[in-house]
């Protein structure tokens, strides 16, 4: 339709120029800084780190500047045992977690997709509506469940399941409770997606030629699901790898997910830094995820014209 | 597909609905409940809510947090659709990859990375922080929210009718606002929803980028949640459930009407 470079009119260009200028100006540059600033050094002043770039010195700044950077916050994060510790933590919660969403989520977004036509719309949105409200509020709901003096523990005692009151909060069951229980709409939506568009005379077909329908589901449905199954898993996992809100509320204090160090460094100890390095570490480890969810979009999205 | 749901299918979409569901029902239950302890049912109550009417700190936050919601949502209505025309209409343009790269990265990025970016931005740049930096802060994160719900809405319809228009000599900007904007208003008004919601829920990126004076709701019952739990929190969480909840069955009926009042112009132009 519009082509032709040259000619595109100035509407045409606000409408590509604001929300890129947006975009690059609060996504993209805020990285560059954080880069930059997980080259500096901690130190007891208001920003607090070293150097302050200083465009007033001129040339004479940018070489000091220069020669002031160092990789002193990388260092600590390979030095210091506890930072390795919580990324293998975040890797392992994630990874777990989503294979647990996956299982879980498959069978409801199939029944969802062979649910009747007509309820199908209402059933999308029973799954999306929870989604809509505060994930904060979801969380603080599975406290009330999980606490010691908690619902789950006065059902399991009156069923005569446990006879002492047992410790549901700050575990890895309770932060895999609640990253299962918040992420799972992420999964059950593009599964149902990809299951709902599925050519149902691909199993008729199959059907007819004598082929068992768990034989069918194998090859010809999972198959065509994967694409969804892709979506689910990179929309569940990156965003787990950095959670902060789930463990820190529910978790135990033994050993911490990466965004919870994350945060103390920043928020407790005051090392932007090193909170910095934890940032540049944590978008290395995803990028290659990010890329993979960033062309899984793009074709979606745009008809795989990019 | 369309053979008929297995007792199989029924079972694990009514376990999956009731896991989802459980939670928030015990809680808007016990925000009713006249006893303190969660175990011990003391009868209905509205004491909690008699109780959040007083806490000035509460209600102080909630209204911060309303106002950054409906400024950052409208900011990011406005950005996020500009993105999705131009990603879905405007073809290739130069830098195109990087920008649908950037569009897409923030539904994804670590909340904490995203907070601890604009935080170190905004310090840089050496803004006072507090409402306006969570606005922006807000903006960004939302605003590729927007952009996928109204692009998904930009490539389903008939682009024939924009083609028909444009073919009759309608200059663009008058063809997307007569013709393409009222297809794409219930997008436009989902994504706005989902924005505002998005935004009076966030904890994360608020508190990297608040500063003094502008405490938001999720911050407040996020200080109060790590003391333990009190009432008042499931009281002020029902009253954010209910609203949730009116707004999205409101927005589906009036998608659910538009969309018929489509049906019908599309069949009265095939007459």
């Amino acid at each position: 339709m519009q082509r032709d470079r040259t000619k595109r009119s100035w509407g045409a260009r606000i409408v590509i120029l604001v929300p890129y200028l947006w975009l690059a100006v609060f996504f993209l540059a805020p990285f560059v800084i954080v880069l930059k600033i997980s080259l500096s050094q901690s130190a007891l002043a208001q920003p607090p780190y070293l150097p302050v770039f200083d465009l007033a010195a001129g040339w004479q700044g940018v070489t000091a500047f220069a020669t002031q950077l160092s990789l002193d916050s990388f260092r600590l994060l390979g030095s210091d045992a506890i930072y390795l510790l919580s990324y293998l933590k975040s890797l392992q919660v994630a990874a777990i977690s989503t294979a647990l969403l996956f299982a879980l989520g498959y069978p409801i977004a199939y029944g969802m997709a062979r649910a009747p036509k007509a309820w199908q719309p209402a059933l999308v949105m029973a799954v999306v509506l929870p989604f809509w409200t505060s994930f904060l509020i979801r969380i603080y709901a599975w406290i009330n469940i999980l606490q010691r003096d908690g619902l789950l523990n006065d059902v399991l005692m009156r069923m005569h399941v446990i006879d002492a009151p047992a410790a549901w909060l700050s575990s890895d069951t309770a932060i895999y409770i609640g990253v299962v229980y918040s992420y799972l709409p992420f999964m059950v939506l593009p599964l149902y997606a990809s299951l709902e568009k599925m050519d149902e005379s691909l199993l008729e077909a199959a059907a007819d030629l004598g082929c068992p329908a768990w034989k069918a589901f194998w090859l010809i449905t999972f198959p065509l699901s994967l694409p969804g199954a892709a979506a689910g898993a990179l929309l569940s996992f990156i965003p787990i790898v950095g959670e902060f809100v789930i463990p820190d509320l529910l978790g135990g204090s033994e050993s911490q997910m990466i965004g919870q160090t994350l945060w103390i460094e920043f928020f407790s100890n005051r090392d932007w830094p090193v909170a910095s390095a934890i940032a540049v570490a944590l978008l290395g480890l995803l990028l290659v995820p990010i890329l993979f969810y960033e062309r899984l979009q793009q074709r979606s999205l745009e008809g795989g014209s990019a | 597909m369309r053979r008929g749901p297995t007792s199989f299918n029924i079972v694990a979409v009514a376990i999956g609905l009731a896991f989802l569901y459980l939670p928030i029902v015990i809680l808007v239950v016990y925000s009713f409940n006249a006893s303190r302890l969660v175990t011990v049912w003391g009868g209905w109550s509205l004491a909690w809510y008699r109780e959040l009417l007083h806490d000035e700190a509460i209600l102080g936050a909630a209204w911060i947090s309303l106002r950054v919601a409906a400024l950052s949502a409208t900011a990011a209505t406005v950005l996020g659709t500009l993105a999705a025309v131009a990603l879905t209409r405007m073809g290739r343009f130069r830098g195109r990859l990087l920008f649908s790269g950037m569009v897409y990265a923030p539904l994804v990025m670590p909340e904490v990375i995203t907070g601890l970016s604009l935080l170190l931005l905004f310090v840089a740049l050496d803004l006072d922080r507090g409402f306006w930096t969570v606005a922006v802060a807000h903006t960004t994160l939302t605003t590729c929210f927007v952009t996928v719900i109204v692009q998904s809405r930009l490539l389903d319809f008939d682009r024939t009718l924009e083609e028909a228009a444009m073919d009759l000599g309608c200059p663009p900007v008058k063809t997307f606002l007569t013709i393409t904007l009222p297809l794409i208003v219930p997008a436009i008004a989902a994504g706005w929803m989902l924005a505002f919601s998005l935004s009076l829920d966030d904890l994360v990126i608020a508190s990297f980028t608040t500063g003094p004076g502008a405490t938001t709701l999720p911050i407040r019952i996020y200080s109060e949640v790590r003391l333990g739990v009190k009432p008042e929190i499931n009281a002020i969480c029902t009253i954010m459930i209910a609203l949730v909840a009116a707004g999205t069955i409101a927005s589906s009926l009036m998608a659910k009407r538009g969309a018929s009042r489509r049906e019908r112009a599309a069949l009265g132009v095939q007459v």
